[in-house]
């Protein structure tokens, strides 16, 4: 059974890229085999945090046109033998792709991948269309800022209507140190804004830009908090429950939490 | 009828076309409207389109299907008008608007507001933002309305929930329109023509009622003797 999972947030740099990339390596690390679609045309990066870009001959728009057989357009990682990526177009824009197009390549990789995941681009027009339309499952990721919870909400509304179930949640760059001063919104806010299941709390951590520039996503990185995060989150995703990161060193994340609110 | 005889009524509007869809099969209308767009691509290319539906009852999976269709063919479908409440319901919910912001002059439309104006909307979900839900009666919410989310009656407005967006009660000018909710923390709230803005958060929040007193907006906790 493949589930095509298209990862949105609405607003732009919260780490949807980041979160793709490390969730198809810990997913195909823990032994599945999983393709990325970059769905950005025209604003790719996922090949360049995924440390590919140089290896792109062929892409998404190339197949959608006929120009190359999916096959071709298929790059495979460095790191992990069951892990592909068709990146998106930089030449083009979101129009060169129709959500129809999205859904027959998506149905022609069903069967042989436990995985196929999907970059949305920001935003909620064609792009965005494109994405969520082959869509089994949508996670939504979002930042504990109130303008990104904000476009989380709108993205959250916009899936209901069109009837693809509610998404679950990421949430990304908590820093728990602001939150225990009050200047930062805790999980506890944003899920309660939202009123969604979270599947993730990835802590703020300089590895992940660290990682994100030399082409090796964090998951990869035993040693990493966000990398762990990402791993336990994959785990999730696969139905293993995996309890959440104790986020600083003063009991588990829920107990903070919870001792945040009085 | 065979769908071949079908046919289309399109008007100009003033910033987009209105056309009307006459009674049949959904599939048929469907495919009619498609091909009539495909046919006369240079004139359909860009617009904005209205539908009216008529009685037709659309599930959200109609139309969002064929406004994504629309989309392909270089079509914008902003509003569909009909006289069913289901197809209204559905449209609200993917955001497009259920009538045209300047009604035709040849449809009266005082006397329907007249009739709608004592019945409510009854909205059983959260109102998440970037929704909008206007009605000329009054709307009952049975969910949060989060911020960014906006709300019109021509009447009261209640919300057994959190309301947090933008709401405007008695909206045609209605100044004995009242708003209430569980907990009242709206970014914008206006009864006819008077306006306040976020009022002061509560740190346990009671239910709570605003009306318009003396040209002013007054909020006041819900107590049942006093109501």
């Amino acid at each position: 059974m493949s589930t095509v999972l298209t990862i949105g947030s609405g607003k732009g740099g919260v780490g949807k890229t980041t979160a793709v990339a490390n969730l198809a390596v810990a997913l195909a690390a823990s032994g599945d085999k999983v393709v990325c679609i970059d769905g950005d045309i025209g604003l790719r990066n996922l090949d360049v945090i995924m440390g590919l870009e140089n290896r792109i001959v062929y892409d998404l728009v190339d197949v959608v046109e006929g120009r190359c057989r999916l096959r071709q357009a298929m790059i495979r990682d460095k790191h992990l033998p069951e892990l592909y990526l068709i990146p998106a177009a930089q030449t083009r824009d979101k129009n060169a792709v129709s959500p129809s197009d999205m859904v027959r390549l998506c149905d022609e990789l069903r069967g042989e991948y436990d995985w196929i995941l999907i970059d949305s681009p920001a935003g909620i027009e064609r792009g965005f269309k494109n994405a969520i339309a082959p869509a089994d499952r949508v996670v939504v990721v979002t930042n504990p800022e109130v303008s990104a919870v904000r476009d989380a909400d709108r993205v959250i509304g916009i899936l209901e209507a069109e009837e693809k179930g509610t998404p679950s949640l990421i949430l990304n760059r908590l820093n728990p140190i602001m939150v225990k001063r009050h200047d930062m919104l805790s999980a506890d806010d944003v899920v309660d804004l939202l009123a969604v299941k979270i599947i993730g709390v990835v802590p703020e951590d300089e590895d992940v830009i660290v990682a994100a520039n030399r082409g090796s996503p964090v998951a990869l990185d035993q040693k990493s908090r966000a990398g762990q995060a990402f791993r336990n989150i994959a785990q999730r995703l696969k139905g293993i429950d995996t309890p959440f990161l104790a986020l600083d060193d003063q009991g588990n994340l829920w107990q903070r939490l919870f001792a945040g609110r009085k | 009828m065979s769908a071949s005889q079908l046919t289309l009524k399109i008007k100009g509007l003033r910033d987009s076309l209105l056309v009307t869809l006459p009674e049949g099969r959904w599939d048929d209308l469907r495919g009619l409207l498609l091909n009539q767009i495909q046919e006369r691509e240079s004139f359909f290319k860009g617009a904005r389109l209205a539908l009216d539906v008529g009685v037709q009852a659309l599930h959200v999976s109609d139309v969002s299907e064929l406004r994504d269709a629309l989309s392909e063919q270089g079509v914008a479908l902003w509003a569909v008008l009909s006289e069913s409440p289901a197809t209204e319901k559905t449209a609200q919910l993917l955001g497009l608007a259920t009538r045209l912001a300047r009604p035709t002059p040849e449809v009266p439309r005082a006397p329907a507001a007249v009739v709608e104006a004592d019945k409510a909307l009854w909205v059983d979900k959260t109102l998440r933002s970037g929704m909008r839900v206007e009605y000329p009666g009054h709307i009952v919410v049975l969910g949060d309305v989060n911020p960014g989310a906006e709300i019109v009656a021509g009447g009261s407005v209640i919300v057994w929930g959190r309301l947090r967006g933008v709401v405007h009660a008695g909206a045609e000018g209605n100044g004995e329109a009242s708003v209430c909710a569980l907990d009242l923390s709206p970014q914008q709230l206006r009864i006819a023509g008077e306006i306040a803005l976020a009022p002061k958060q509560r740190k346990t929040p009671v239910p709570e009622i605003v009306r318009l007193k003396d040209g002013q907006l007054v909020a006041e906790p819900w107590r049942p003797d006093k109501h």
